[in-house]
């Protein structure tokens, strides 16, 4: 067996704004075609610790590896081409909403990647086919629903070929039964062998789909290990405080 | 009444002095044009010199944004083309007013360009950054376009501003439409080429402030 590439490392991470320190030392390994789970209570640095990883955020200390690569100290003039390798995936969906959703898709292809039009669109429609929207391929963001938006912005991620996708609450702000279709995708994308670094609240879905889960509170990673590991048997009374914070949250959203 | 109409809207002096006030609005069109092409220009840099991370540069566009708003434009004008002269800059009426017009326009356009990139999400240039696309590049096809069409009747407006402020020339006996017509009263002692004259700006700007006022309604409405 050939051993497993690490796609993303994460050592010694800092982040601090200001006098407050928000990441203390993170580190995290995530090996190709793994699915990595990030929980923690809100504040914990969950986002932060994503957005140092294309560099949205610039770390106070520490290094960070894309496959293999050090990111953590190119120059600016080379983020953008780091950033074509790492695919990002908001809450927000943040589709352009004066493009159509095709136009949406193509936009990085043909500017940053400086793909030729007819490919950037036979690929956008290929990704769109993916996650089962090639058919509002001129619809404009306004008029899908947000689980549709989220399903274009995954499409328009993955269409730059990244190594590894990052999802931060990928379904935090969508109505709950529009939640499923965005995590369908996701699980398609698992069963294809896509690297994925996801942060969300979505316990169930951990379960199911979840490689690791890493657990983050306080500027570290407190804990980590399967799911089984993690919801079945947590350790450390931090992540036994924040799971049953956090079950008593969903049987009350339940009763809403 | 008929002394009235011989006084206002006398047709025969009009259509003699039509050929006199045609030329006096091509040069209040040229006039816009020059003022509203750079204005839009440089405002835009303005704005985007405005919203730098770089202080140096931030600080001295909002002075100069600040400075050219506050100033009244008939000032600029009247300093530029009667009180430069006293430094050895002496100014065609034509270029004083352009400069004089560049000045304060460009500060106005800013403030708009300034107010509608503001109104773009932060996630959009988020998100197109994290597709690897380059500041510029996000600027250019991510949030310009949604920030011009958040200020459109802004810019709209103010481009109507723009027209009814070149009749401000006139003072420099720069012959535009206003100056022309003027003149024409003067010759004929009739004050039909004046209403005219208010007749030709209505005609270009009453079109213009029906769409403004369709647009904002249409905004009110969403
Ligand atoms: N740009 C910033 N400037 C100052 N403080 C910030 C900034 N971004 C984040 N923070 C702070 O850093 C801390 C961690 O924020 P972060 O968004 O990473 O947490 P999170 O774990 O993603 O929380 P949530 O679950 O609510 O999304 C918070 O206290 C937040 O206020
Ligand atoms: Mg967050």
């Amino acid at each position: 067996m050939t051993q497993p590439r690490t796609m993303l490392e994460i050592s010694g991470l800092e982040k601090s704004f200001g006098d407050i320190e928000v990441l203390k030392s993170i580190d995290l390994k995530v090996q190709e075609g793994e699915l990595v789970f990030v929980i923690g209570p809100s504040g914990s640095g969950k986002s932060t610790m994503l957005r140092c990883c294309n560099r949205l955020e610039e770390p106070t200390s520490g290094a960070i590896f894309i496959e293999g690569e050090r990111i953590t100290d190119i120059p600016r003039r080379d983020l953008d081409r780091m950033r074509l390798k790492v695919g990002m995936v908001f809450q927000g969906f943040h589709l352009y909403p004066h493009m159509s959703v095709l136009k949406n898709v193509m936009l990085a292809q043909i500017k940053a990647l400086k793909r030729a039009k007819p490919e950037a669109e036979a690929r956008a429609l290929e990704m769109l086919d993916q996650v089962g929207l090639k058919h509002k391929a001129d619809a404009m963001p306004a008029e899908l629903s947000g689980g549709q938006q989220q399903r274009v912005a995954i499409a328009r991620a993955l269409a730059l070929d990244p190594g590894v996708m990052l999802f931060d609450e990928p379904t935090s702000a969508l109505d709950p039964e529009l939640v499923g279709s965005v995590l369908k995708v996701m699980k398609d994308l698992r069963d294809k062998g896509m690297t994925m670094l996801v942060v969300s609240h979505e316990m169930q879905f951990a379960r199911e789909a979840a490689d690791r889960v890493i657990f983050m509170d306080g500027g570290y990673v407190v804990e980590q290990g399967t799911p089984e590991e993690i919801f079945g048997n947590p350790k450390s009374d931090r992540l036994k405080t924040f799971l049953s914070r956090v079950s008593h949250e969903d049987a009350g959203a339940e009763a809403d | 009444m008929d002394t009235f109409i011989q006084t206002f809207f006398n047709l025969d002096i009009m259509s003699q002095a039509f050929p006199l006030l045609l030329k006096g609005a091509v040069m209040t069109l040229k006039l816009c044009a020059v003022v509203i092409v750079c204005g839009l220009a440089g405002g835009l840099m303005l704005a985007l010199a405005a919203l730098s991370p770089n202080r140096a540069l931030r600080w001295s566009a909002i002075a100069y944004i600040d400075l050219f708003r506050a100033l009244p434009p008939l000032v600029l004008l009247v300093f530029v083309y009667s009180g430069l002269p006293f430094a050895g800059v002496r100014l065609s009426p034509f270029m004083a007013v352009v400069i004089a017009f560049f000045l304060n326009n460009s500060s106005y356009f800013a403030e708009v360009f300034r107010a509608g990139i503001n109104a773009v999400p932060k996630g959009q240039t988020e998100a197109a950054r994290a597709t690897g696309l380059s500041q510029a590049q996000a600027l250019t096809y991510v949030v310009l376009p949604q920030a011009v069409r958040n200020v459109l009747p802004d810019l709209l407006s103010n481009t109507v501003e723009v027209v009814k402020l070149t009749s401000l020339a006139s003072v420099v006996s720069l012959s535009e439409l206003l100056y022309s017509a003027n003149m024409a009263r003067s010759v004929t002692y009739n004050a039909s080429p004046l209403v005219l004259a208010a007749g030709m700006y209505l005609l270009v700007l009453w079109p213009l402030v029906r769409v403004i006022a369709r647009y904002q309604r249409g905004l009110a409405v969403n």
